[in-house]
């Protein structure tokens, strides 16, 4: 069960179960506080760009670089100020993917980082668009992680208010009589009630309406807006409500009206989808699939949405009924790992309290295994079912990766910086948590392999590629 | 008889079955890529009806020109005409009969979501039927050419990170994407020691399938080194994927699948320059290395390009395309009868668009697909039956 609620078991985290028990070890899951890191995983956060500037003050010094590099007259210095501000955008989306595998394999919140991830790819932006790179640390780190175990409303109007979610799903761009309909599409049928959650194409149509004027502003210019509708105007951080581009008829949305009013409509439809019975499903469903399995149990599933409705959508809620139900237990130890669960509950088994100094080679085998942080590009995130990742392909991939963490430091402890003074060879995994809590449920033909390594690097590799960790 | 002997016995019947059936199948070094453009891409911009007043009315930012203008398509026939960034590669392959187009191609699926759609394509079940979604039509033919499923004859491949939907179902199809490969860290020795912790359990199929792919792989881009070590042409994106497909296929695989992304164009897409145009001229040099690198297996192999619906007709308030219906589907191959726009159409007008505002669906994609796997595999009508159930395949006469 810890497998299943950690992102991994490592002897920190029996420890912890054993030191508070079982139930209470698993509220403070439900309901944490602050994370206590270990101190060199806080130090490495803390020293980070996106953890000291502000969102908008770093978008708005992007763009001015941005601006600055495109006015350049000369073609060489110009290419050269245009690669600086790639590279930078490419820091700063790295920072914020290290940050999030720090977290992952380091806080001691387990089932509130888990649901982070799954948040994020349940409103999935992909880093490649636009200046989407600078913002999607703040993305996770304020409009997700806060909300991970509490309302879906607030964790819904979060996304909807972010500029990430605004530019990835190109609503910025919506405005009354130049309709776009992507985000309105989407935030139907993957973000609230699901493809079959009973909308049609006249809604998709009446709620990018809602959704005119409402974006993103990236200066520090204030638009022009009629004097009339002055009172309207909205600006918080890089979040822009322009009355000027929206849409004040009525609309007919979800067989209601909707008066038109302003941002007022955007809260009145967002409560509306969110109360939604198809919503309730739809959400606890997904829930149930990846902690649960491909096909979780209606039953279970409809126990769910009676708690998410009963609680007006509270997550931590919704979890609770799903984890005292039998059918959690019965799958214990049966959903096949996707790649983030195959990497973090590897590094957390390797070097559960010796702090990495660089989550770089996760990253890459994030990538390799074709699950890379904010990088899927289409809004549907990745997928959660077991079929999708039990790949032959996918298998030879986790081998080599086992082989490299398994016989070395795997680049885990390179810095630019001074070299440590320890050096690190290769992982101890043949440690007392493994001969007390892993031994006894490996299966015989596992053990048999484990035999037969001529080293105890190859006997990492072989309990890395073995079936027991390759399912939580 | 001992353990091992009735292992041998079990393992030996279904391949004396099949061998039988072989010598009586036809066409067996018939070999199809199936590619898929994941987003929806705008059809309306790669096959121009430059006759349409219509088209030029509704995109005033985003039409292609007509043929002899500045920049503008490359006539193919009198009503249709090719997006220009396709000049060196599809264009030529057009006139040569190597390449067709079916417009007015789709789905019935009317949420006009990526996703669903996709799978709708991927599934190839009928719309109103309660899907499977362990079965995709590519796997069924797979498993209806091999006639028993323990014996692959008919080796199929998907060339992406992940076993796309497509591919998934009773046979074991291997996976591996070809952008970025690797020399492999496990040995033979390691592999057979991991295979055996597997053996037994039900990812045992995928890791010996996987071990054998890489091995394939492996012995393939040897080549590849060493090849790139001599010239200093350095190959790149869906290029070089495409030539690393064809190798692959060419001698060792009859059926293929890719997936190319990045066509979801809501915004600024472009028109004979620009985003879109980058994406066709990538997926043109892409195709038209795969038919070089293919050598004289050309002669015998099928490309088929789709994507899960087309876009609206008219371009939108920020010079992009929204979710649409028809869009256009590529049929490619050193024997097919090109040269030809093929299936039902109607005149591009706004009277005919459907729901006002997207191309319509005039050829069904199991119907067009049907047909176009029946003649390339050869396929009996109960072998055709299996793969789209209760289908009437569509005879276009281009292979």
């Amino acid at each position: 069960m810890l497998e299943r609620v950690s992102w991994g078991v490592n002897g920190g985290s029996v420890r912890q179960v054993q030191a508070q028990g079982w139930h209470a070890w698993l509220q403070a899951q439900l309901h944490p506080g602050k994370a206590a890191l270990p101190p060199a995983i806080a130090a490495q956060i803390d020293a980070m760009t996106i953890s000291q500037v502000p969102l908008d003050q770093l978008v708005v010094s992007m763009e001015q670089k941005r601006k600055e590099s495109a006015g350049v007259m000369d073609d060489m210095a110009k290419q050269q100020a245009q690669k600086d501000y790639q590279q930078e955008l490419n820091r700063l989306a790295r920072e914020a993917a290290t940050r999030s595998l720090l977290l992952d394999v380091y806080s001691p919140n387990q089932l509130q980082q888990q649901l982070s991830w799954f948040w994020l790819n349940h409103f999935s932006v992909h880093q490649g668009k636009h200046n989407l790179r600078a913002m999607v640390g703040d993305y996770e780190a304020n409009a997700i992680a806060p909300h991970a175990l509490g309302k879906f409303r607030d964790l819904l109007g979060a996304t909807v208010h972010h500029p990430a979610m605004l530019r990835y799903l190109d609503n910025e761009a919506n405005a009354a009589k130049r309709i776009n309909e992507n985000y309105a599409r989407e935030l139907m049928e993957l973000h609230t009630l699901g493809v079959n959650g009973g909308y049609s194409q006249a809604d998709v149509q009446e709620l990018a309406r809602i959704l005119t004027g409402v974006g993103v502003n990236l200066g520090t210019d204030t638009p022009k807006v009629k004097p009339a509708l002055q009172s309207q105007y909205v600006r918080r951080g890089l979040f822009e409500f322009n009355p000027n581009r929206h849409d004040y008829g009525d609309k007919q949305f979800l067989g209601q009206t909707v008066k038109g009013r302003g941002l007022a409509e955007l809260d009145e439809a967002l409560d509306r989808l969110s109360r939604s019975p198809a919503t309730a499903h739809f959400i606890s469903g997904k829930l149930a699939q990846y902690f649960v399995g491909d096909n979780p149990p209606a039953p279970l599933v409809a126990r769910m949405a009676a708690t998410f409705q009963q609680s007006d959508g509270m997550i931590a809620d919704v979890l609770q009924t799903m984890f005292q139900s039998p059918e959690f237990r019965q799958s214990l130890g049966k959903k096949f790992k996707d790649p983030m669960h195959y990497v973090v509950s590897a590094v957390r088994l390797s070097y559960d309290d010796k702090p990495i100094l660089n989550a770089g080679p996760m990253l890459n085998w994030l990538s390799r295994m074709g699950q890379p942080l904010y990088g899927h590009q289409t809004p549907d995130g990745y997928p959660l079912t077991d079929a999708s990742w039990a790949s032959p392909g996918q298998m030879t991939t986790r081998f080599d990766i086992a082989r490299t963490i398994g016989s070395g430091s795997a680049g885990l402890f390179k810095t630019d910086g001074p070299q440590p003074q320890e050096k690190v060879a290769f992982p101890q995994l043949a440690s007392a948590l493994y001969y007390q809590s892993l031994q006894p449920g490996l299966s015989p033909a596992t053990r048999q392999a484990l035999e037969q390594a001529a080293s105890p690097q190859e006997w990492n590799t072989f309990l890395l590629s073995s079936p027991e960790m390759m399912h939580r | 008889m001992n353990r091992r002997d009735l292992l041998k016995a079990l393992a030996a019947a279904p391949l004396l079955t099949h061998a039988g059936r072989l010598l009586a199948a036809p066409a067996t070094d018939a070999k199809l890529l199936f590619v898929f453009l994941r987003g929806g891409y705008d059809a309306n911009n790669l096959l121009v009806p430059v006759g349409s007043d219509f088209y030029y009315a509704s995109r005033p930012n985003i039409a292609i020109a007509k043929p002899g203008a500045e920049n503008g398509a490359l006539a193919l026939t009198a009503d249709w005409a090719l997006h220009p960034a396709l000049r060196e590669t599809i264009h030529p392959m057009f006139h040569s009969g190597e390449a067709a187009f079916i417009p007015f191609a789709g789905t019935t699926d009317l949420t006009r979501s990526h996703f669903e759609t996709q799978d709708t394509i991927e599934l190839g079940q009928e719309i109103n039927t309660r899907r499977d979604f362990r079965s995709g039509f590519l796997n069924r033919l797979v498993q209806t050419l091999n006639g028993s499923k323990a014996n692959p004859a008919t080796p199929a491949i998907a060339f992406t990170d992940q076993l796309p939907l497509i591919f998934q179902g009773g046979v074991q199809v291997p996976n591996m994407a070809l952008r970025s490969v690797g020399k492999p860290g496990i040995d033979a020795r390691q592999s057979q020691i991991i295979a055996a912790m597997y053996r037994g359990t039900p990812l045992q199929q995928p890791v010996s399938a996987g071990f054998v792919v890489r091995d394939d792989v492996t012995k393939e881009l040897t080549g590849e080194m060493q090849a790139a070590n001599r010239n200093a042409i350095s190959t790149k994106g869906f290029e070089l994927e495409a030539q690393r497909i064809a190798r692959l296929m060419k001698d060792k695989y009859n059926i293929g699948f890719v997936d190319v992304g990045g066509w979801d164009t809501h915004v600024g897409q472009g028109g004979a320059n620009g985003y879109l145009a980058g994406r066709f001229d990538e997926l043109g040099r892409g195709l038209a290395a795969f038919s070089q690198e293919m050598g004289s297996a050309w002669r015998n192999t099928v490309v088929v390009v789709v994507s899960e619906f087309g876009r609206t007709f008219r371009e939108n308030g920020n010079r992009g395309t929204d979710h649409g219906h028809g869009s256009v589907f590529w049929v490619l191959g050193g024997g097919i009868k090109g040269k030809q726009v093929a299936g039902e159409q109607v005149a591009i007008a706004q009277a005919n668009l459907f729901q006002n505002r997207d191309m319509p669906v005039l050829n069904e994609y199991r119907a067009v697909l049907g047909g176009l796997l029946r003649r390339t595999f050869g396929l009996t009508s109960a072998q055709l039956d299996h793969v789209f159930a209760g289908v009437k395949p569509a005879e276009l006469g281009l292979v």
